[in-house]
């Protein structure tokens, strides 16, 4: 099961099947879908939990050619870098899938999508081939258009729909383009990541190209992780969409640019990547602090979490920006960490709109005493929103703070502030204008969530904050060589070098790095 | 003798026209409709034994002025294919035929010819007989609902305009004539070197070169399009969006390549300019339209404009999109035709609001349609996403050498983007329209439900597993000496 062939196609296959059953099969659509997501959260669990940290090069690695005649393979691996992103994505997937019992229209059609977006995002993420890498990303881009505007929620989900779909395309063709670019001028007719990654380290391109390229990519990933000033479409899309749509959407499918920036573009232009870092920096400010203080005035619970989404996008940019081995593992803990929490906060605040049929602050109140479990649930996803210890977002936050601090000192405190106060300011007044105070008349007869099954995706979700909240170690550990080698300069590209690398650059660069003992703990 | 051999493709194509047309004598009126599936056998049977001829070496019959290559028995087989699954489209239509269904066959057969024929032209006199054939045949083919107002409109607007550019045409030839002395295009290349100054020469190729954009549907020769297209019976004008297209693709391919490659050399800011005219154009006409024929038309247009991206970087590598790309075309909008003539059979409508219903009533349909227009969108996996990749590549690999198509690279992705927009909204009409439109389920014959997931299967099947296409792309650009 271990098998990442295996996890990326339980779902693919599962919505093929979907799609040739009768169209009355209700309930086995469902449990087909369960049972997909829930094999590939088992393989990639198994594939988590059986990584070696040290070891070099791709683990569970399966390469097939696919179009040689354009240097196009199907490779799939995991390193320390993918493995909890994949964990990540598998299990917001399995309670994306879990809280889909309110959509009771067109299941088949929801189910086949659903699966195909979660396919799609799980290849995207072990993908080691970039023309791989952008179909699967694809793949999951595209079956928002019809989530969000079959089943989404408001009057304006024909507009988001297609705001989204329109955008986020745009993004990714400018991305697509600056892979394309890559391609072909490294000139080593390969998509291939780790060959273009020997091509490139033997012979570097100019920095003129390596910057224009290097430019491509950030813009073209950039609009699909909601860099400001491109988020626009982010708090609308997740507002009209269907609560898995935006748990996948927000959680997991977003990741993907920041993940193609750590992949693709800081090792293979790190040239180029020295130009932009600090207009990153700024940039990564805008999204802290600017969306920050737009979510403060959001009356409407999806929208105020989508502008936290998009704001905590910042500190995974300016992680990024640092270039430096503990702002980028902070980033990828922060993508880890905040994928779990859009995905409960999405949840959460989806449950309450199937329930209540607002989720506006202005009616609502007193409900921790209707809905204790949710209540108990949404407010430690706020804490853990506002940064604090004990959940998985603190030592991602923090990490990327140290990590910027030597380069872009001004940036660090002015987010700083934005990460503990302004996010602090949303989240208490949402919890009070939500859970606290009295209960309107009209909300007394709300369910709460009850039994064992409704209750597991929260469970699940909030568990897995705490867990790596509590043990950061579990992602670092098997980060850290991975981010040394990705950063190193060209000459450490190869196996042996990297170790040197790692214990060259270690003392310097890893001092802020909480968990980077000397010696391996082994679990 | 060996010349008919070499020819023996299209001869066994009008040997089924001439025979569709002689049964018609015999049959009575009420099996005529048949006749569909009769040319559809007899197609399918040719396109299979066009496997069985050798693209190397290239054979040449007539003193030079056909040429079997690679690149030739590519757009047989594309145009054989489109015509296979235009007659079973045309099956499914045959109600709204009242009567002439051998004709409607035979003419479909000899166009068929003309566009085999002008695939191995490598004469002007032989591309301009070709043309006409095929031009001709679908001057009776656009008007062939006599009794529809709209397609007597269709008909005139395609006559007169389709009249002019065989005008420009022959005009083109004969400056060419006058100037260079010669018709042959292998003898024009050797000596264009000596003519790229010479206005005569360069003019009459400039006027060769409005004949054949007025087939592809190149801006400024455009403008008979949408009309032309939403007049027409279905069959037409899916006959038109693939085959005729494609019949000035492969014309101009061979007289930018073959026969003046001196002046192509010089050309890349005209084909540019012409490719982003053309879709913008179209991209920008489609956003309005409400009429799916008309967008349709618009978006053909558009396509025309991403086709002549692959011409404007003038090497193996454009060529090969370009071959890749009307592949991916030719299913996604065959796909998209074969469901609309589902949908309204005969009926004259074809408002994209009156297809809400169909997610409900007809699922497979639905699906069917939205695997159509998001492989016109380009969406990966499937075969429009690679031949925009293919395009998106060639422009990016060009562009070391010439600046421009850098920019043009980056004008393609925004027009892309808006295509996205009109094909996403036919997949909105169709998920969450007016279900008012489809309120029954659709009866889907046999020819039909194949011809459904023959197209299906190229539209996915092409953006998976493109290795035999690329390679047949590959060779019929390596024929043309690229």
């Amino acid at each position: 099961m271990a098998n990442l062939t295996f996890i990326i196609f339980c779902p693919l296959v599962a919505a093929g099947v979907i799609a040739l059953l009768p169209r009355t099969f209700n309930v086995l659509f469902r449990l087909l879908a369960l049972g997909a997501t829930g094999l590939s959260l088992l393989g990639a669990l198994r594939v988590f939990l059986a990584l070696e940290p040290g070891a070099a090069g791709l683990q569970f690695e399966q390469q097939v050619p696919w179009i040689p005649a354009l240097g196009i393979s199907y490779h799939v691996g995991v390193d320390g870098l993918n493995a909890g992103l994949l964990l990540m994505g598998a299990l917001v997937a399995f309670a994306a899938v879990c809280v889909s019992r309110e959509i009771t229209a067109r299941q088949q059609v929801y189910y086949v999508l659903l699966l195909l977006m979660t396919g799609g995002i799980l290849g995207a993420f072990v993908a080691f081939d970039l023309f791989l890498f952008y179909v699967f990303h694809e793949l999951a881009l595209v079956p928002t258009f019809l989530l969000i505007g079959l089943w989404g929620r408001g009057e304006e989900r024909t507009f988001a729909s297609f705001q989204i779909t329109l955008y986020l395309s745009l993004g990714a063709l400018v991305a697509l383009a600056g892979l394309i670019a890559l391609y072909v001028q490294a000139g080593a007719g390969t998509f291939n990541l780790p060959e273009l990654t020997r091509h490139l380290a033997a012979q570097p391109l100019p920095v003129r190209v390596q910057t224009w390229v290097f430019g491509l990519l950030l813009f073209g990933f950039g609009v699909l992780v909601a860099l400001w000033p491109f988020h626009t479409w982010a708090p609308a899309g997740y507002a009209a969409a269907p609560t898995a749509a935006a748990m996948l959407h927000a959680g997991v499918i977003k990741k993907f640019g920041l993940y193609g920036l750590i992949r693709v573009a800081l090792p293979l232009l790190p040239e180029g990547a020295e130009a932009w870092v600090t207009l990153l920096a700024w940039l990564a400010l805008g999204n802290i602090l600017y969306c920050g203080l737009v979510a403060m005035r959001q009356r409407d619970l999806h929208r105020l979490i989508g502008n936290s989404s998009v704001a905590h996008m910042g500190f995974a940019f300016l992680g990024i920006a640092s270039l430096s081995v503990v702002g980028v593992t902070g980033a990828v803990v922060v993508m880890v960490a905040h994928g779990l929490l859009a995905a409960l906060s999405f949840a959460v605040s989806g449950y309450l709109h199937q329930h209540l049929r607002t989720v506006n602050l202005d009616q609502l109140g007193g409900l921790l005493r209707a809905m204790p479990f949710l209540g108990g649930v949404m407010v430690m996803a706020m804490f853990a929103g506002c940064g604090l210890p004990g959940f998985a977002n603190f030592p991602g936050e923090a990490l990327t703070l140290f990590g910027a601090w030597p380069n872009h000192r001004l940036v660090v405190i002015l987010a700083a502030w934005g990460a503990l106060v302004v996010a602090a300011v949303y989240m208490l007044r949402a919890v009070r204008a939500l859970w606290h105070g009295p209960l309107p008349e009209r909300w007394g007869e709300a369910q709460d969530a009850r039994g064992a099954w409704v209750r597991l995706p929260y469970a699940l979700l909030l568990g897995a904050l705490v867990v790596f909240g509590c043990a950061p170690r579990l992602l670092t550990d098997p980060l850290r060589p991975v981010v040394v080698r990705l950063l190193a300069p060209p000459a450490g590209a190869d196996a042996t070098a990297a170790g040197l690398a790692g214990g060259a650059t270690a003392p310097g660069r890893l001092a802020g790095l909480p968990a980077a003992g000397a010696g391996k703990v082994g679990r | 003798m060996n010349d008919l051999a070499t020819i023996g493709l299209e001869l066994a194509v009008v040997l089924t026209g001439l025979g569709v047309l002689l049964a018609d004598l015999w049959l009575a009126p009420a099996r005529r409709p048949r006749l569909a599936l009769v040319t559809a056998l007899a197609l399918g049977a040719i396109l299979v034994a066009s496997f069985w001829v050798p693209a190397e070496p290239a054979r040449t019959a007539f003193a030079g002025l056909y040429v079997a290559d690679g690149l030739a028995l590519f757009f047989k087989r594309f145009f054989l294919l489109a015509a296979l699954l235009v007659t079973a489209l045309a099956w499914e239509f045959r109600d709204g035929f009242e009567a002439g269904h051998a004709e409607y066959h035979a003419l479909s057969c000899f166009a068929l010819a003309g566009m085999m024929f002008a695939a191995s032209a490598r004469h002007f006199a032989l591309l301009f007989v070709a043309v006409e054939l095929v031009t001709v045949t679908f001057y009776v083919l656009v008007s062939f609902q006599r009794r529809r107002e709209t397609a007597l409109e269709a008909g005139v607007k395609y006559l007169i305009l389709g009249a002019l550019a065989s005008a420009f045409l022959v005009f083109g030839m004969a400056l060419v004539q006058a100037g260079a002395g010669t018709l042959a295009f292998t003898a024009l290349a050797e000596r264009i070197e000596t003519f790229t100054g010479n206005p005569l020469v360069v003019a009459g190729l400039l006027l060769v070169g409005v004949g054949l954009g007025f087939k592809i549907a190149v801006v400024p020769f455009q403008i008979w399009v949408p009309d032309v297209y939403q007049g027409s019976p279905l069959p037409t004008t899916a006959f038109l969006a693939a085959g005729s297209k494609a019949t000035g693709v492969v014309l101009l391919l061979r007289v930018l390549h073959e026969a003046a490659p001196a002046l192509t050399a010089r050309a890349g800011l005209l084909l540019a300019a012409l490719a982003v005219a053309t879709m913008f154009y179209g991209a920008l006409g489609a956003l309005p339209q409400r009429s799916l024929r008309r967008l349709m038309g618009y978006s053909s247009i558009a396509n025309a404009g991403f086709l002549l991206v692959g011409f404007a970087t003038r090497d193996a590598a454009g060529v090969e999109a370009v071959l890749v790309y009307l592949a991916g075309y030719l299913f996604a909008v065959l796909l998209v035709f074969l469901v609309a003539t589902l949908v309204w059979r005969g009926a004259g409508g074809d408002d994209l609001e009156t297809l809400g219903g169909l997610g409900q009533q007809a699922p497979g349909l639905a699906a069917a349609l939205t695997l159509g227009a998001a492989s016109l969108a380009g969406v990966p996996p499937l075969a429009g996403f690679l031949g925009k990749f293919l395009l998106l590549r060639a422009a990016l690999r060009a562009g070391g050498g010439d600046p421009v198509l850098y920019l043009l690279a980056g004008l393609t992705l925004v027009a892309a983007v808006i295509a996205l927009y009109y094909y996403f909204g036919l997949v909105r009409a169709v998920y969450w329209g007016d279900t008012a439109g489809v309120t029954a389920p659709v009866p889907v014959g046999g020819p039909g439900r194949l011809a459904l997931l023959a197209c299906s299967a190229g539209v996915v099947g092409l953006g998976l597993v493109p290795g035999p296409v690329l390679a047949w792309a590959r060779a019929a650009a390596h024929g043309l000496g690229l």
